[in-house]
């Protein structure tokens, strides 16, 4: 059901952890759907992202875009972490069983959300970057009429 | 490999595949044949009637072969409806009913009919006062499982049928999980209608049996030829039907023995969960449970996960969260007992048989002291809690 690249990171997930004093926090999702995730970001100076950390309470491959999402956006400007879509996650992990592609568009989504309290933090304007959605329900569904 | 998803599917019994195989390549006819050939097929499949009857107190003539559980549930529930359409157009379920009768129902509902669906209690139970209660001078049909497939609560069969036949409404019930699992008996029970599977008792897949009291009126499912007493048409699955004759026997035989020994190792792998596992709840009764059923929740997890590290360890297991049930919400089953959306989506059903070992029982639970704190080291849902509750860390 799985490619090889998901297995690879639900099986060794890569930086599953809590940033202390993160630049940024975002959590979306909810427990309801079986899917909250939690991405912290370590920011430095030039708007760098120099380490992201997530936690993830759901299936294989919601854990599985989490860890690929975050190795992403690391060494990543802002403006490029914002630039990493749903899509990209979905590539580099060798594509996702069509019931589990609302997974990746929660990790775009977490990322954003860390983004934005890192914005708030230091009353910065990312440009393109959207305040996130309590719940990503709505997006979920509009992502499932597509496909 | 461990199998511990029994409720899926069971391993075919040696002898129940034995008893079958001269009926592929040698004893091949027709049962309907009127030539002597099919002679051997005809007594085969009377034979395995009777065996399949035997079971639950049933005549053999009060059972009728199908396709499994599935088309068993349908027809109960359609044939029964329509047969008694003039007296009223009303059926009484639980709301943990299997898909087969719950979606029979549904069909029902959209045709006009009337579906009261009964609540259950914390483990599962349904309540034989609700039933009785429920019944409508309309009411044609009451359906309740024998025995739950996620949580392996029995239910109070004889009780429910009493009050069924105090009101003179036919009593059905789904016994795919129970049937050859625990005592059942069609007299005692009050039981006008019971469906059951060959798979879950070590017979052979795609095939099942429907019991029908004797005069029950119940129109065919299918329409065709004149196999099954007029009642069910199609060409008899005679190898298929033969195993499951042969592996209701054999289950049977030894039931309070095999009940007795499946349970020691169900009450082991409970005791060990509950002992050294922290944030964990039993779901399903304690002890009016299948034989073979363990079904927990541990919170701050989610069950894909779980199923997916059973697995890297060679463990087949089931769970009734979102992600497995191919929808956004978890099993009805653990909705039905109380449980909120988050606890249930951190489900695992192990479900053993007569084969399974102690020695096995010992090695899950040992994956999962390794997989659930592995898990929720991941879950945020657990860093919350810890950051809430410190002192539980």
């Amino acid at each position: 059901m799985y490619t090889e690249k998901v297995m690879d990171h639900f099986m060794h997930p890569r930086n599953v952890g809590e940033i202390e004093d993160a630049s940024g926090v975002g959590t979306v999702g909810n427990a309801k759907c079986g899917d909250i995730m939690r991405i912290y970001l370590d920011i430095d100076e030039n708007q760098v992202v120099r380490d992201a950390k997530f936690k993830t309470f759901g299936c294989g491959a919601a854990i599985a875009t989490s860890s690929m999402a975050t190795e992403m956006i690391i060494g990543k400007t802002v403006q490029q972490a914002l630039e990493v879509t749903n899509k990209a996650v979905m590539e580099a992990l060798g594509g996702l069983p069509p019931v589990k592609v609302h997974c990746s568009l929660l990790a775009e989504q977490a990322v954003h959300a860390a983004l934005w309290d890192y914005a708030q933090k230091n009353h910065l304007t990312i440009e393109g970057l959207k305040p996130p959605v309590g719940d990503v329900d709505e997006l979920e569904h509009e992502e499932e009429e597509e496909a | 490999m461990i199998y511990m998803d029994n409720a899926a599917t069971t391993r075919m019994s040696e002898r129940a595949f034995e008893a079958m195989r001269p009926f592929f390549m040698e004893q091949y006819a027709n049962e309907a044949g009127t030539y002597s050939f099919a002679n051997a097929s005809k007594e085969a499949v009377e034979n395995a009637r009777r065996q399949v009857a035997a079971v639950i107190g049933a005549k053999p003539a009060e059972i009728y072969f199908t396709s499994g559980g599935t088309e068993s549930d349908n027809w109960a529930l359609k044939g029964i409806a329509q047969a008694n359409a003039a007296k009223g157009r009303h059926i009484i379920i639980s709301a943990i009913e299997h898909h087969a009768v719950l979606h029979s129902a549904d069909a029902l509902k959209r045709q006009g009919w009337e579906v009261t669906v009964l609540p259950v209690d914390e483990y599962g139970m349904v309540d034989p006062a609700s039933v009785e209660a429920a019944i409508r001078p309309d009411t044609v049909l009451v359906s309740i499982m024998a025995a739950n497939n996620e949580i392996g609560t029995i239910q109070p069969l004889e009780k429910i049928g009493e009050a069924c036949k105090r009101h003179g409404v036919l009593f059905h019930t789904d016994a795919v999980q129970a049937y050859a699992h625990i005592p059942l008996h069609v007299e005692a029970m009050h039981i006008d209608l019971l469906s059951a599977s060959g798979h879950k008792f070590h017979g052979p897949k795609g095939v099942g049996f429907l019991y029908v009291r004797r005069g029950v009126k119940l129109p065919p499912f299918m329409d065709g030829g004149a196999q099954e007493r007029k009642r069910r048409a199609g060409t008899t699955n005679v190898a298929g039907i033969v195993g499951m004759g042969a592996a209701a026997e054999e289950t049977s035989a030894n039931l309070a023995r095999t009940m007795e020994k499946v349970s020691a190792v169900r009450d082991h792998l409970i005791a060990r969960i509950e002992k050294e596992i922290p944030y964990c709840r039993l779901n399903g009764h304690r002890t009016e449970r299948l034989p073979g059923n363990v079904n927990f929740c541990f919170r701050f997890v989610e069950g894909e996960g779980m199923l997916m590290l059973l697995d890297a360890n060679g463990i087949c297991a089931s769970s009734g969260s979102a992600c497995t049930s191919g929808s956004l919400d978890p099993s009805h089953v653990l909705l039905a007992i109380g449980l909120p959306h988050e606890i249930a989506h951190g489900s695992l059903r192990l479900s053993i048989s007569e084969a399974t070992t102690m020695e096995e029982a010992d090695k899950v639970v040992d994956a999962l002291l390794q997989i659930i704190p592995r898990l929720r080291a991941m879950s945020p849902l657990y860093e919350d809690f810890i950051r809430q509750h410190p002192n539980h860390a």
